[in-house]
C-alpha cells in the first residue's frame, strides 16, 4: 500500500513537471531555443501566488489565474526586450541571454524573499481523502489533475485551433508563414507568453501542495530539460508522458534510496539518454 | 618594426603583472591579484572550447571541481603532497570531457550546454553524499607545510607567481592554437559547422580535442585553487557559480580572443571585490544579481564583449580622422 501511495504521489508531482516542461518544449520546437530561465519562471509563479494570497486573499482559482497572467506578460516582455534580438545572433548570445536572466531572477528572488522555505497559508484545499486504501492529500490531487488537464488543453490548442496552426506554421517555415499573412514576431511572442504562462500556473499548482525557496528554480529548470529530452524536443504529448515518468522515477528513487538521490537518479538518466536515445521517446531523429 | 608593435601589448601586460605584487604588496592587494590570476586562468581555459570553438559550456565547474578535489584527496588518502594529485585531476577531467563530448557534439549546440550544466549538478550533488570525498563538509589540505613541496605558504606572493606562470603557459598554448591549423578548424566550426564539415574539417574530433584541452587547463585551475586555500567542498568546487564566473569573464572581455578573458577578469574581479566590501556578507547575493545583469546586457548588446566594443570605437575614430 505504501508503495502504491508513493507511485501515485510521484505521478501527481510528475503531472506538474509535465505542465511546465510543455512550456519549455514549445519554445524549443518553435525556435530551436533553450530557455535556461524556465525553472525561474516556475519559481516566480510560486511567489506571485504567495503575494496574491497574502495581499489580496482569494482561493486557488484567483492566484492560479494571477500567476498565469503575470508570467504570460513577463514572457512576452522578455521576448520583445531580449529574445528577439538574440534569436539570430551567435550561439553564445542565445545561451547567455536566458542564462543571465536565470541568474538575475534567481538572486533577485533570494534578495527579496530570503533563502528560507515558505509555503502558502492554508487554502480552501486541505485534508486527505481515502481512495481504495490510498491516502491522498487533497492539494496534491487537485494540483496534479489540473496540471494534466492544462497540458492536454495546451496540446489541443496547438493542434486544433487557428492560433495553434499559426504557431506551428511559423515553426515549420517562417518565410512561408509570413507569405500567408502570419506575423512571425507576434506568434513567437505569443509562444513565449504561453510558455511562461504554463510555467506560472504550474508554479501556482506546485505552491498549493509543496513548500519552496528561491533555489527551486534551478532544480525545476534542470528537471524540465530532462523531461523535454526524454519526451522529445518540441513534443507536448511527449512532455506529458515524460513528466509523469520522471515524477514516478523521482518518487521511487527517493523511496528506495533516500531523498538525496532523487535528483541524482534523474540527472543520471539524462546523461544516459544522451548516449542511448538523444531524440527522446517520441521525438524525431 | 611591425613585429615590435604587435608585441607591445603583450610586453606591457607581462611587465604590469610582474611588477604589480612589488608595488601593491599589502595582503589585501595580493589577494585581489591572486584571485584575478585564478579567474583569468579558468576563463582562458573555458575560452578554448567556449570562445574559439563556440561550444558554450555552462558546466565547466565539473572540471574545476575534479581538479580541486584530486590534490586534497591524494593528501587525505595517502598523505602525498597535494600537487601529486594534479595529474589525476587532469586525467579524470579529460576522460569526463570525452565522455560528454562524444554524444552531445553530434547534436546541436544547445544540447551541449544543457548536458554540461546537468552533469556538473549531478557531480555536485553526488559529491555531497559521498563519504570518501568528505560529503558535504569537503576535504582539507595540510595545516602546516611538511616541506616546500606541500606548497603551503603563509604569504600569497609565491602563489601569485605560480599562478602567473600557469597563466603565461596557457596563453602561450592558446596563441599557438590560434596560429595553428587547429585554431582555423575551431573558428571554422564556430562560423558554421556544416560548411566546415563540407570543407573536410573533422568536426567531431576537433570539438572533442578542444573540450579535452580546455578541461585539462580548467582542472589545473581547480587544483591551484584547492592547493592554495587548502580546502574544498562541493559548492566551491562544482557550484554553478564557478561555471558562471568563467563564462561571464570570457564573454565580458571577448570570447574567442587571446586576451579576452584577461580583460574580462581585469574588469570583473575589482568590481566584485568592491561590491563584496561595500555590501559585506550580504553582498554576495547582490554580486550575482550584478553578474546576471551583465550577462544579459552582453548577450543583448555586445556578444563580442569589451574587446569588440573597443575595436569599433577605435575604427570609427580612425575613419573619422582619415575622412577629413
Amino acid at each position: 500500500m505504501l508503495l502504491l501511495q508513493v507511485i501515485v504521489g510521484g505521478l501527481l508531482l510528475g503531472a506538474i513537471y509535465a505542465l511546465f516542461s510543455s512550456g519549455l518544449t514549445l519554445i524549443w520546437g518553435m525556435m530551436n531555443f533553450i530557455n535556461f530561465a524556465h525553472g525561474e519562471f516556475v519559481m516566480l509563479g510560486m511567489y506571485v501566488s504567495l503575494l496574491v494570497v497574502v495581499w489580496l486573499g482569494g482561493g486557488p482559482a484567483v492566484f492560479g489565474f494571477a500567476s498565469a497572467f503575470a508570467l504570460f506578460v513577463l514572457g512576452i516582455f522578455v521576448y520583445f526586450s531580449l529574445i528577439r534580438y538574440v534569436l539570430r545572433g551567435p550561439m553564445l548570445a542565445q545561451i547567455l541571454s536566458t542564462f543571465g536572466l536565470a541568474l538575475l531572477l534567481r538572486y533577485t528572488a533570494f534578495w527579496i524573499f530570503s533563502a528560507n522555505f515558505v509555503s502558502l497559508p492554508q487554502t480552501s484545499l486541505s485534508g486527505t481523502i481515502n481512495v481504495g486504501g490510498i491516502l491522498m492529500p487533497v492539494p496534491q490531487l487537485v494540483a496534479g489533475i489540473i496540471a494534466i488537464l492544462l497540458t492536454v488543453g495546451l496540446h489541443l490548442m496547438l493542434t486544433r485551433t487557428t492560433v495553434g496552426s499559426q504557431l506551428l506554421a511559423v515553426s515549420e517555415d517562417r518565410g512561408a508563414a509570413m507569405l500567408m499573412g502570419i506575423r512571425p514576431d507576434r506568434m513567437q511572442a505569443l509562444a513565449w507568453g504561453l510558455s511562461a504562462g504554463a510555467a506560472g500556473i504550474a508554479g501556482a499548482l506546485m505552491a498549493i501542495a509543496y513548500p519552496w525557496s528561491p533555489s527551486v528554480g534551478e532544480t525545476f529548470g534542470l528537471t524540465a530539460f530532462v523531461v523535454v529530452a526524454l519526451g522529445g524536443f518540441g513534443s507536448v504529448p511527449g512532455a506529458l508522458i515524460a513528466g509523469l515518468i520522471i515524477g514516478l522515477i523521482q518518487a521511487l528513487s527517493a523511496f528506495w534510496f533516500g531523498p538525496i538521490y532523487k535528483d541524482i537518479v534523474v540527472y543520471a538518466l539524462f546523461v544516459a539518454l544522451l548516449w542511448l536515445r538523444p531524440q527522446g521517446l517520441m521525438g524525431k531523429a | 618594426m611591425k613585429n615590435v608593435r604587435a608585441l607591445t601589448p603583450t610586453v606591457l601586460l607581462a611587465a604590469g603583472l610582474l611588477v604589480y605584487p612589488l608595488i601593491f604588496s599589502g595582503p589585501f592587494y595580493l589577494d585581489v591579484g591572486v584571485t584575478f590570476l585564478l579567474a583569468a586562468i579558468s576563463a582562458s581555459a573555458w575560452n578554448i572550447v567556449g570562445g574559439y570553438a563556440g561550444q558554450v559550456s555552462v558546466g565547466h565547474a565539473m572540471f574545476f571541481g575534479l581538479g580541486a578535489y584530486a590534490p586534497l584527496l591524494c593528501y587525505t588518502l595517502f598523505g602525498w603532497a597535494p600537487i601529486a594529485g594534479i595529474p589525476f585531476g587532469i586525467a579524470f577531467s579529460v576522460a569526463l570531457a570525452v565522455l560528454i563530448g562524444l554524444p552531445t557534439f553530434r547534436l546541436t549546440g544547445h544540447y551541449f550546454s544543457m548536458a554540461t550544466i546537468a552533469v556538473a549538478e549531478l557531480i555536485r550533488i553526488y559529491f555531497g553524499t559521498w563519504d570518501l570525498v568528505g560529503a558535504a563538509i569537503g576535504l582539507q589540505g595540510p595545516a602546516t607545510a611538511r616541506g616546500w613541496w606541500d606548497l603551503t605558504f603563509r604569504s600569497e606572493l609565491p602563489y601569485y607567481f605560480i599562478f602567473l606562470a600557469v597563466l603565461a603557459i596557457l596563453l602561450r598554448v592558446t596563441f599557438m592554437i590560434e596560429r595553428h591549423r587547429f585554431g582555423y578548424y575551431l573558428r571554422a566550426i564556430k562560423a558554421g559547422e556544416r560548411a566546415a564539415r563540407s570543407l573536410g574539417v573533422p568536426v567531431q574530433q576537433v570539438k572533442i580535442k578542444a573540450l579535452a584541452l580546455s578541461a585539462a587547463f580548467t582542472s589545473i585551475a581547480g587544483s591551484l585553487y584547492s592547493v592554495k586555500t587548502g580546502f574544498i567542498d562541493p559548492e566551491s568546487g562544482f557550484g554553478i557559480l564557478v561555471s558562471v564566473q568563467m563564462v561571464i569573464i570570457a564573454a565580458l572581455g571577448g570570447a574567442g580572443r587571446l586576451y579576452g578573458p584577461l580583460i574580462g577578469a581585469l574588469i570583473l574581479i575589482p568590481l566584485q571585490t568592491v561590491t563584496n566590501t561595500w555590501f559585506g556578507g550580504g553582498g554576495t547575493g547582490l554580486t550575482f544579481i550584478l553578474y546576471g545583469g551583465i550577462i544579459v546586457l552582453i548577450a543583448r548588446y555586445e556578444p563580442g564583449g569589451v574587446s569588440e566594443l573597443w575595436e569599433q570605437v577605435v575604427s570609427r575614430r580612425w575613419r573619422r580622422k582619415h575622412a577629413s
